[in-house]
């Protein structure tokens, strides 16, 4: 499925800002991204599996605030680095 | 200009490189590495001068820690960042807070300290960190560092992880809050270090733990241990096992607290610290506007102000904990870096400074390195 990238995610993909990946969930999809990216999944995810503060994640631009979200093949993720001030 | 000194400058934007030679007159800038992201701290390997390690995190992004083989001319994240095990209390690491290389005898061995205060160890150069379980899971840990309350603004840290020089399994770390704590047996159990330590901020004017460290030294031959904290500066009467208050040798209208503390590299008895203003509402930036170090030679007993060179009026510099350090050279230089982002220098321990870098942003970290 497509999955659009954050710029601060940017060196992961070498500068690609879409990207394919795998999986029936976002948590699969997110393991998958970090096979391909290595380290990727650390800096949006934390070690509880809870979504980092200013990080947002949308499926067909319907906001994800869990990792069991069921992903269809079709759809579209969309990652994007919210607010962060300062 | 033979690059003989380096001192690595983390910042809230980035990471920065200030070079020059044993002289110490001509300085360049380099860098920035990491644009736009917070380094806590960065440092190089005093073990091989070679390897270096920094602790990034993006604003948006989770914490990482990056590793350097060419003394940071370049960078790759490490492949296991620090982070608690899933479940028990749920934490999870906010940002790498400090890095401490282990012993000589332990190459490749480094110390993560995290917000909120956790400790980590990596064995192959910082590439893959785990747990230290011992102090991360102990049954007293929660007791002793408090919850959201009781911990600084940015969150609560565990720093000043040092390595007794004696001994490579006796540490000492220092938690904001939470207290000085000791290990004599690699990391597997965990005693409160704080007797005699002020902590105006609880009832109990002895409690064993909730006490707030700002930085905590351990001499490198000597293995004499100080420490600057929120209620004063200190020193470790080993035998003891108790604080002796050494700030109370301060001048009167100065006065003890401050962030740093600096100990010369081969004379245990030798000291800096940087005092602030810790007054009504805690402004803390130097007393007056008027910045100094101030230096002791004999172990906290007597007290000189260093001052020659820093602005006389309107400066009102806050050095961070991290942010005061020593180089290692025949006559060791010092160097503090402000949070308005201008390093200062000194090349005759304290006696007089100037300013080598301006106009960088908010400095959290200084560390030497030098060839010598």
């Amino acid at each position: 499925m497509k999955v659009i990238l954050p710029t601060p995610l940017a060196e992961y993909t070498r500068h690609a800002r879409e990207v394919q990946g795998e999986g029936g969930t976002l948590e699969q999809l997110l393991a998958d991204l970090d096979r391909r990216y290595p380290g990727i999944r650390f800096r949006v995810v934390d070690e509880q599996g809870a979504i980092r503060p200013h990080i947002k994640m949308f499926v067909n631009r319907v906001q994800a605030r869990r990792l069991d979200v069921a992903l269809d093949p079709a759809d579209e993720v969309l990652v994007v680095a919210a607010l962060s001030g300062g | 200009m033979t690059a003989a000194l380096e001192v690595l400058v983390g910042t809230r934007k980035g990471l920065f490189r200030l070079v020059s030679d044993e002289a110490r007159r001509d300085w360049r800038v380099e860098g920035p590495d990491f644009l736009g992201q917070v380094v806590n701290h960065a440092r190089v390997d005093p073990r091989d001068g070679r390897s270096a390690v920094a602790a990034v995190r993006a604003g948006h992004l989770g914490p990482t820690v990056y590793r350097s083989e060419d003394r940071g001319r370049s960078w790759k994240e490490c492949a296991r960042p620090p982070a608690f095990p899933p479940g028990g209390e749920g934490e999870s690491v906010s940002h790498v807070f400090w890095l401490a290389a282990g012993a000589a005898s332990q190459p490749g061995r480094w110390y993560a300290g995290t917000s909120p205060q956790g400790l980590f160890v990596s064995e192959d150069g910082g590439d893959r960190w785990e747990s230290v379980r011992g102090f991360n899971e102990h049954p007293d840990r929660r007791k002793w560092i408090g919850d959201a309350q009781d911990a600084p603004p940015d969150g609560g840290t565990l720093h000043s992880i040092n390595v007794d020089p004696h001994d490579a399994r006796h540490l000492y770390v220092g938690c904001s809050a939470g207290g000085v704590f000791e290990t004599r047996d690699a990391g597997a159990t965990w005693s409160p270090l704080n007797r005699g330590c002020a902590a105006d901020f609880l009832p109990d004017p002895d409690a064993e733990y909730g006490h707030d460290p700002h930085c905590l030294r351990v001499h490198p031959a000597s293995g004499d241990v100080y420490q600057q904290n929120h209620c004063g500066i200190y020193r470790l009467d080993r035998a003891a096992g108790k604080w002796e208050r050494i700030g109370r040798n301060m001048p009167a209208d100065i006065g003890d607290i401050g962030f740093p503390l600096v100990i010369h590299p081969r004379d245990p008895r030798t000291l800096w610290v940087f005092p602030m203003d810790g007054g009504t509402v805690w402004p803390r930036t130097s007393l007056g506007g008027r910045p100094a170090a101030y230096r002791s030679r004999d172990a906290g007993a007597t007290w000189e102000r260093q001052d020659r060179g820093l602005p006389r009026e309107q400066a009102w510099f806050t050095v961070k904990r991290q942010a005061m350090c020593g180089d290692t050279l025949e006559r060791p230089g010092l160097y503090f870096g402000t949070t308005s982002g201008e390093v200062w220098a000194s090349a005759d321990e304290g006696e007089s400074w100037r300013c080598i870098a301006m106009h960088l942003p908010h400095i959290y970290s200084l560390e030497a390195w030098s060839a010598a």
